[in-house]
């Protein structure tokens, strides 16, 4: 589904990424770990598409198709789609406005007519009872006033929503307490399927007791320095990033 | 990942007016300048009583005594009032009692605008008031309306019909030489429209006048009277187009609206007049005085606009709260692109006790363009616990327009409260890389964001409005970024 080959991204001539390579399967659930700045989030602002990075090198492809080469609001239409780390807020946008839009749109670029309205509502009900999130979150602009958690929750909905191929989420666990983080993975538990994939990109193991990943990538100083199943994580969480380091330093 | 702003304000430019259509119909026309026999002939022309000629005499004289205002923040080059045409009727060719008899070719423009008369008349049950330049060429519902009570018609009907309440009325809020453009218009006015709703009426309608400018020339002096009786409420709205002009065109209307005791009037106007080309050529220049009085207790007069056209726009719908308890409110959605250029506001003169007043104004400048509030609230002495809140907001698209704001506040007695609240803000990369990443294109964001941030205006107007207001949004800001 992704294949990304030797990416190599700087941002101010800094190399942020200095060559990945990853495969990411149907039905697959991957995490990404790692300490802070060593690139976790520029991979996602990347495969999703934000134009404030320099290309070195490298391809990214999305069911054979060279990503790098569409524009962000295409790159979500045909199925990606990113949880964000810090959603902004949109003062007097509604979320029934914004989401109506949102799918409308990528329908459109596939060549399909607007959802009606009543289908559209119903499937709101829908997925809103399914992540158990309040009525009034979707009456609300959006993420306008939310809580922190309350923002992750919304993201979580707008993927429910938007039924993505892949979905990456850039430390959707950062800031949630407890009841907040289980509901965020019960959603992406709920989701998972045959057909679709997920990226997890986080900071600790403890989301990954919630969402069971396939594979655990470890993801130190722009590169992938270890792949492995979910114990790695456990490993990782146990013996810290020094580990790593030192094992590199080898 | 070509979106660099300055390739999207290009596009901007580029997209040129939506409704450049001209409409060729066979005028009947005043020669240019402007001097006391051309007023004598509006005057004939219309078969006008001696009182109104007088009227208009006499504001001449005091126009020609008058210099234009300077104070704006507006900039353009000298206007030559001996170079304009101030009387051009169309000419019908009989006697009109059905759509059927209408000039295709005017019909034909309003199907263009999506205003068909028809339409409105079989759809959505709104009378229609259609003027073309200066004379109305049809009336519609007015006998539904009469049986209320209701006096819908143009001003020239109404002061041969109804010659005691313009008499009345007339220059009463806005007197003739108010300012320099009240004072032209006063001289020169040709038509307009005419509403009075008797006392304990409701009108079961939105009354509606379509304006459009459509002769090379013509300067237009519309003059609006409305009258809510005793106990009345109307919602009137107006909204217009005009066709694509090299030159510019003057435009100085009078909009007065009375309120007696216990009335409300609510006035919606959508604004779409030809903002000129993108190097800022062309254009209208709209010059409006529009003002209402609460003049009995407890009455409200509401002011709604979506201003998106015209290359100037000179503009300050006002309430003088005069009764007691009476309430004025003042909604305005702003946009100004390329080289647009808008000096709008409000005037809220308290001088009822226990007055109050709002005023939300939403500037939105994109391009080259330059929006500026200007606004004056004065509770006077005997305005006491007077209460107003003003919101200016102002949005920024790119980094080549400007926006301004200038409030005025003047208290003279210690009981009341003034609010005065203001941002600036911009669409910031961060909300359009997110619309971006759910599938939005950044146009369809743009849109979103705008008519989100001018949402609290847009809500007041009446639903058939809010949904045409919501597009040309959209359609005014198209490709723009911040």
């Amino acid at each position: 589904m992704l294949t990304i080959k030797n990416l190599r991204v700087a941002i101010n001539n800094k190399e942020i990424l200095r060559g990945i390579n990853l495969e990411v399967k149907p039905g697959e659930v991957h995490a990404i770990m790692g300490p802070n700045g060593t690139g976790k989030s520029t991979l996602a602002s990347v495969i999703a598409g934000r134009d404030i990075y320099d290309i070195l090198g490298g391809e990214v492809l999305f069911n054979g198709k060279n990503l790098l080469d569409l524009p962000v609001e295409e790159r979500a239409a045909e199925g990606i789609f990113l949880g964000f780390q810090y959603p902004v807020e949109i003062p007097g946008v509604s979320m029934t406005n914004f989401m109506r839009t949102a799918l409308n749109e990528q329908r459109k670029y596939r060549g399909l007519d607007p959802m009606p309205a009543n289908e559209f509502l119903a499937k709101m009900e829908e997925k809103k009872k399914m992540l158990e999130i309040q009525a009034k979150l979707t009456n609300r602009s959006v993420n306008e006033g939310f809580s922190g958690g309350e923002k992750k929750k919304n993201e979580i909905f707008q993927m429910a929503m938007l039924e993505p191929k892949l979905a990456i989420l850039d430390e959707t666990d950062s800031g949630l307490d407890i009841d907040a983080l289980k509901i965020v993975a019960n959603g992406v538990n709920m989701l998972r399927r045959p057909d679709n994939a997920f990226v997890v990109i986080t900071h600790y193991q403890r989301l990954l007791d919630y969402i069971v990943p396939d594979i655990v990538h470890v993801l130190f100083d722009g590169k992938i320095v270890r792949s492995g199943t979910k114990e790695l994580a456990l490993e990782l969480e146990e013996k810290g990033y020094e580990w790593i380091k030192a094992g590199l330093a080898q | 990942m070509d979106q660099e702003p300055k390739n999207i304000i290009d596009e901007v430019t580029q997209s040129e007016y939506k409704y450049g259509f001209f409409t060729d119909i066979e005028m009947d026309t005043a020669p240019k300048g402007l001097n006391e026999d051309i007023i004598r002939l509006i005057s004939t022309k219309k078969n006008e009583p001696d009182w109104l000629l007088q009227y208009r005499l006499d504001a001449y004289s005091k126009w020609t005594r008058m210099t234009e205002p300077t104070w704006a923040h507006l900039h353009h080059p000298p206007i030559d009032y001996q170079d304009i045409i101030y009387y051009a009727a169309p000419k019908p060719k009989k006697e009109l009692s059905s759509l059927d008899e209408v000039d295709p070719e005017l019909l034909s423009t309003f199907n263009k605008l999506g205003i068909s008369l028809e339409e409105q008349k079989r759809l959505s049950g709104v009378a229609v008031d259609a003027v073309i330049d200066s004379v109305s060429v049809k009336t519609t519902f007015s006998a539904t309306l009469e049986k209320k009570g209701i006096l819908f018609c143009s001003f020239s009907e109404a002061v041969q019909k109804y010659p005691d309440l313009v008499k009345q009325y007339l220059g009463s809020v806005v007197p003739s030489d108010d300012n320099y453009f009240a004072a032209l218009n006063s001289a020169v006015f040709t038509d307009g429209s005419f509403c009075y709703i008797p006392k304990g009426v409701r009108c079961p309608v939105e009354l509606s006048t379509y304006f459009r400018i459509n002769a090379a020339n013509t300067g237009q002096f519309e003059r609006t009277l409305i009258i809510g009786d005793e106990g009345s409420y109307v919602s009137y709205m107006e909204g217009c187009t005009a066709p694509m002009r090299d030159e510019n065109q003057l435009h100085a209307a009078i909009v007065e609206i009375i309120a007696l005791k216990d009335a409300e009037v609510k006035y919606s106007t959508v604004q779409n007049w030809y903002p000129g080309n993108k190097q800022g050529e062309g254009g209208i220049y709209n010059f409006v005085t529009k003002r209402g009085i609460c003049k009995g207790n407890n009455s409200k007069i509401s002011w709604t606009q979506v201003e998106t056209g015209s290359a100037i726009t000179w503009k300050y719908p006002s309430v003088i709260l005069m009764g007691d308890n009476s309430i004025g409110e003042f909604y305005s959605v702003a946009v100004t692109n390329n080289y647009q250029q808008a000096d709008t506001g409000s005037k809220m003169i308290h001088l009822g006790k226990n007055t109050r007043s709002t005023i939300i104004s939403k500037g939105i400048s994109a391009g080259h363009s330059n929006n500026s509030y200007r606004g004056l609230v004065k509770m006077t002495k005997r305005a006491e616990n007077g209460r107003n809140f003003s919101q200016c907001d102002s949005l920024l698209l790119g980094d080549k327009c400007g926006a301004h704001t200038w409030p005025y506040i003047k208290t003279e007695n210690k009981s009341s409260i003034v609010e005065h609240e203001a941002t600036t803000s911009k669409i910031s990369d961060d909300q359009l890389y997110y619309c971006n990443q759910r599938g939005i294109s950044t146009e369809s964001a743009i849109g979103l964001i705008v008519n989100g941030y001018a949402r609290e205006v847009l809500k007041q107007l009446p639903m058939e409005f809010a949904v045409e207001a919501q597009k040309l949004l959209s359609v005014s800001l198209e490709g723009s970024v911040g």
